[in-house]
């Protein structure tokens, strides 16, 4: 109750904030298991996918949410599990538990997800090199479908060090899926997917 | 007719002028959707694209009426919170056409969540000496220190100069169309009926803006301006504003002005909205776009406000003080 409560807050202020606009370019928004991939350039990232997405697909749908940052306060904690439904990851390996495995848990009971390839958040103008869980997700998971996206002017609502955010549009704009094809290599399937989020960025 | 009006105390006059907007806005509406059933053989293509236009731009007007319905029966500080969040959306699309830099966050929290509050709460409690300096003194010195603060350099006049025309067009602009509802007018028995004046100067610049699109549409001519905008041109410009500024003389019965009055006033509005309107193209044109709303593509959330109401911005103070000293009314 009080998740559902501060949920439809926290979508409020996105809206005032941001606009939290979806731009449904490549594909409907439609009820199909479906890997979102994105960009990552701040911590509202999360937040701003979640928003964009229309309310039916938001409760099948579980954002990733690094376990480091996201858990060091119990509101942090609480936010994630209780309003986000956020799948942990930790983005530093610990001996040889394979980090996926909480992703891997989530798309074999039927949810969607979304992720971030970088692994971390970009400074940069253009996304970083993505890292391979995508590829491996790919792999496991060929039935669901993958949906690049690109999370437009985010970092300037709150730039890194800030606490204030400004008031400023933003928009997720969502393209048409990708597919692993037989055969693709690792790297030039990252590459082609991160093109493919890039692609987003002029339309 | 007229005696009836007259036997009306003015929240009545002010229902009644209402119900008569709602309820032309309800005969073209319905007129509007009885059209699209109709059918044209052959199909004309350009007949249902004009019909799509004006069934937008009904849409636009319904919302436009409501707010000000919604204003006036919600009384006057209602009123001004909620130009304040028009002027707060207006800004939120100018800024986001601007790009700022990492430096510049501390002069935009300050811009929105202090100087944009401040402004309209100076409105609201009719410190009108202040209002009508607090954003060009105080504002325009105190931005370029936070600014000079944040310790970056690089473009600093262009990035402080974009605030500063934000600012000055989407809040101080903003801002003064509230401020007519406290105008008072001594010795004239306006108390209460300001929200026609504010009708008044919307009503006037809407129809300049709409009379000078379509005659620039019905009549094309080559643009007078073609760098800043492609439709523009001084003979549509003209019977707008002469459009406006008679449509002014024939309502100024719910003015306080007399007819001559209402005309140079109606006159003074509409060249500073359609001048307005010309500087903002210009602006757009200069970031490379043609509209304040987002790009195209299907999306949801509030859109193109700036566009609507840019001309109003810059209507709005030029009205206001014209009427103040010109007119010599006072404030209070």
């Amino acid at each position: 109750m009080a998740a559902k409560a501060f949920g439809l807050f926290l979508l409020g202020l996105i809206r005032v904030l941001t606009g939290s606009q979806a731009r449904w370019y490549g594909c409907p928004p439609k009820a199909e298991q479906r890997i979102y991939f994105a960009n990552h350039q701040s911590h509202a990232d999360l937040v701003m996918i979640w928003a964009a997405l229309p309310a039916e697909l938001r409760s099948i749908t579980r954002p990733i949410a690094a376990k480091d940052y996201w858990t060091k306060s119990p509101l942090r904690q609480w936010i994630t599990t209780a309003v986000f439904n956020a799948v942990y990851v930790d983005r530093e390996r610990k001996g040889d538990e394979d980090p996926l495995v909480p992703l891997i848990d989530a798309l074999a009971s039927g949810d969607s997800v979304v992720i971030f390839p970088e692994g971390t958040r970009g400074a940069g103008e253009e996304p970083q090199a993505f890292k391979s869980g995508l590829y491996s997700l790919a792999q496991k998971f060929p039935d669901v479908v993958l949906v690049p996206a690109w999370i437009d002017n985010i970092q300037r609502v709150m730039p890194k060090g800030e606490v204030v955010p400004v008031p400023i549009l933003c928009s997720v704009t969502f393209g048409a899926p990708i597919r692993l094809e037989p055969g693709e290599e690792r790297r030039a399937f990252l590459d082609r997917a991160r093109a493919a989020v890039i692609a987003l960025r002029e339309i | 007719m007229n005696r009836f009006l007259r036997s009306l105390d003015s929240r009545e006059q002010v229902a009644a002028l209402f119900f008569v907007v709602f309820g032309l806005l309800v005969i073209a509406s319905v007129s509007a959707t009885l059209a699209t059933f109709r059918r044209r053989e052959p199909l004309d293509e350009a007949w249902h694209l004009e019909l799509r236009h004006l069934r937008q731009l009904l849409a636009t007007s319904w919302v436009m009426v409501a707010v000000f319905w919604f204003g006036w029966a919600t009384g006057e500080t209602m009123a001004t919170i909620l130009f304040g969040l028009i002027a707060f959306f207006a800004l939120r699309e100018f800024i986001t056409l601007s790009p700022t830099r990492r430096g510049d966050h501390h002069s935009l929290v300050l811009a929105f969540f202090v100087v944009l509050p401040l402004q309209f709460w100076l409105v609201a409690t009719r410190r009108f000496d202040l209002f009508t300096v607090f954003i060009p003194v105080y504002v325009f010195l105190a931005l370029p220190v936070a600014s000079a603060l944040s310790g970056d350099t690089q473009r600093y006049l262009e990035r402080n100069a974009k605030l500063q025309w934000g600012i000055m067009v989407c809040v101080y602009g903003m801002s003064h169309v509230p401020a007519l509802l406290l105008l008072r007018f001594p010795g004239r028995n306006y108390d209460g009926k300001q929200a026609f004046l504010v009708f008044f100067l919307v009503f006037v610049v809407q129809a300049c803006m709409l009379v000078q699109h379509l005659v620039a549409r019905r009549f094309t001519r080559p643009p007078s301006l073609p760098a800043v905008s492609a439709s523009f041109n001084w003979q549509g410009a003209a019977v707008g504003v002469l459009a406006g500024s008679v449509l002014g003389a024939a309502l100024s019965f719910i003015t306080p002005f007399r007819p001559e009055q209402a005309l140079a006033a109606a006159f003074v509005a509409c060249v500073a909205g359609l001048l307005g309107h010309l500087v903002m193209k210009a602006l757009k044109r200069d970031r490379g776009v043609t509209s304040w709303g987002p790009r195209t593509l299907s999306i949801t959330g509030a859109n193109g406000l700036l566009d609507r109401v840019d001309a109003l911005c810059f209507a709005a103070p030029i009205f206001f003080h014209t009427v103040r000293w010109y007119f010599g009314v006072q404030t209070g």
